[in-house]
């Protein structure tokens, strides 16, 4: 099943967390967006999004439930994967301090809650190179930061000198929520590496 | 420019727990077995709601080295309870840190005609509701999540179905309502007309709703996932019960996966011969026993 470059669907995990938010999101900027619950709903999309949420209960899910290998095989075959928040957590290579599993798909160590618990959780203008001049509006929530950033990483937004906002291949994650911004910028230059990743899968 | 405590970061956390279980816990070893089950945030409390009961008295905000102790002991979000209208234990819980607070009938009630000014807080702030009405007046409040109130404590799940159900209404009701009616229905809601709009308009309320009260078995909690429910509270259903562990994962795979019977049937079948806890027939409650009806 190959990816079709111009009729992409687009996966949102459904386990937990703020599915609805970016179903909507994508709607909006005109991709097919589904909700996937299991192995079965994964083959039938070109991309995934592991949303907001809390990444402890997300990881316990995806064992739990057999999606961790399905979505791990897929993301190493060149599926584009983005991770909104607790999606940047539990696609880290490994988290600072605590002892948490992760899927190692991007090579970052990741801190959580490290902007703080939620009264610190606050919305901020970010610059941010690859979207153009117009500062994001970035939404952070109990956010995790980037401590470390592998090989081969890269790092596409700082806050206050910690990293937010990284890529690695077909692999982009966020520690804050463009899905509630009402700003479709990320979302496009994600779509933008899904139609990138097609024209080369097809070109292979 | 960075601005904290905004209805959008408020209301943002309760996005991000949608779909999960948050957990009435009593001491760190409950808080990590909620987090060891999958729950997707605490709620740090002395008693739950059945001990309360139990206990008879005035019901307060939960000692501070023990709401401490539970958010050292996990990194998911903890959130704690204030009596309806106690601003000051608010603000202590603001000072604290906890990431939520809830405004709850569950403690005796401080004031019996105001709730707590929410929009003063930069701690966001869960309330109960038994109906549309309610759940607006919290929100003009500046709640960030609404819960039904169900009847905290009794395991029995037939008040948390009637609230539901009186919500999800209201809400089919305003959504085909013609705009000449929505000023006499928000008169009738007893809610702001501008969230009544709001509500006519998106056919949502605009903050998360989560359903509480008597939430006992992963059935209970598929059911009320179906009728609309964003996400649990499970208070004495988990610790009450014979086998809390399982229990608790059991209510956070049916949470899951509630469309999906056989993963419901799973989580029952899991529970293996451990019984939930003992329930209470709702009507036998006189009127002082009832949680659900202070503060309105």
């Amino acid at each position: 099943m190959g990816i079709n470059p111009s009729t992409p669907r687009v996966g949102i995990l459904a386990l937990q967390g703020d599915v609805v938010e970016h179903l909507a999101a994508m709607r909006s900027a005109e991709v097919e967006a589904v909700e996937v619950k299991n192995s079965r709903d994964l083959t039938g999309v070109d991309a995934l999004v592991i949303p907001g949420g809390e990444s402890t209960t997300v990881m316990k899910l995806l064992n739990r439930f057999s999606l961790d290998r399905p979505i791990v095989a897929r993301v190493r075959a060149g599926m584009p994967l983005w991770g909104t928040c607790m999606g940047m957590i539990v696609a880290a290579r490994e988290v600072a301090d605590v002892a948490q599993p992760t899927l190692n798909l991007i090579d970052v160590t990741v801190r959580r809650n490290a902007f703080g618990r939620q009264n610190e959780s606050a919305e901020m203008d970010l610059s941010i190179a690859v979207l153009g001049e117009a500062p994001f509006p970035a939404i952070f929530i109990r956010a995790p930061w980037i401590e470390r950033c592998g090989p081969g990483v890269e790092l596409l937004a700082q806050r206050d000198g910690h990293g937010v906002m990284v890529r690695q291949n077909n692999v982009l994650a966020t520690s804050f929520h463009p899905e509630l911004a009402g700003d479709l910028r990320v979302h496009r230059y994600f779509l933008d590496m899904l139609v990138k990743q097609g024209k080369k899968t097809a070109a292979a | 420019m960075e601005s904290t405590g905004t209805i959008v970061v408020k209301r943002g956390l309760a996005q991000m727990l949608k779909g999960g279980v948050i957990m009435d816990v009593v001491t760190p070893d409950h808080a990590a077995i909620a987090q060891e089950a999958g729950a997707v945030a605490v709620m740090a409390l002395e008693r739950i709601p059945a001990d309360i009961r139990a206990a008879g008295g005035v019901a307060r905000m939960s000692g501070i080295d023990l709401i401490r102790g539970i958010m050292d002991a996990v990194t998911i979000p903890v959130m704690a309870k204030v009596r309806i209208g106690h601003f000051a234990e608010a603000q202590v819980l603001q000072q604290l840190g906890v990431d939520y607070i809830d405004e709850s009938e569950v403690l005796t009630p401080a004031d019996d005609r105001y709730h707590v000014d929410k929009h003063a807080f930069k701690t966001p702030f869960v309330c109960g509701a038994r109906d549309l009405g309610e759940a607006l007046r919290r929100i003009a409040e500046g709640a960030a999540m609404i819960r039904s109130k169900g009847e905290a404590g009794s395991g029995n799940i037939v008040e948390a179905v009637r609230h539901m159900r009186a919500i999800g209404d209201a809400i089919r009701d305003l959504s085909v309502a013609p705009k000449e009616e929505l000023v006499a229905r928000a008169r009738e809601l007893g809610a702001p007309l501008e969230l009544v709009r709001e509500v006519a308009a998106n056919g949502r309320l605009p903050v998360v709703l989560f359903c509480a009260g008597g939430v006992a078995t992963p059935a209970d909690a598929a059911l009320m996932m179906q009728l609309g429910a964003e996400g649990i509270f499970v208070g004495s259903g988990i610790f009450k019960s014979k086998d809390p562990k399982r229990f608790a994962r059991a209510i956070v795979d049916a949470t899951t996966h509630f469309s999906e019977p056989s993963v419901v049937l799973e989580a029952c079948r899991s529970l293996g011969m451990s019984e939930a806890m003992p329930g209470l027939d709702v009507r036998q409650l006189s009127e002082a026993e009832l949680m659900a009806p202070r503060g309105n």
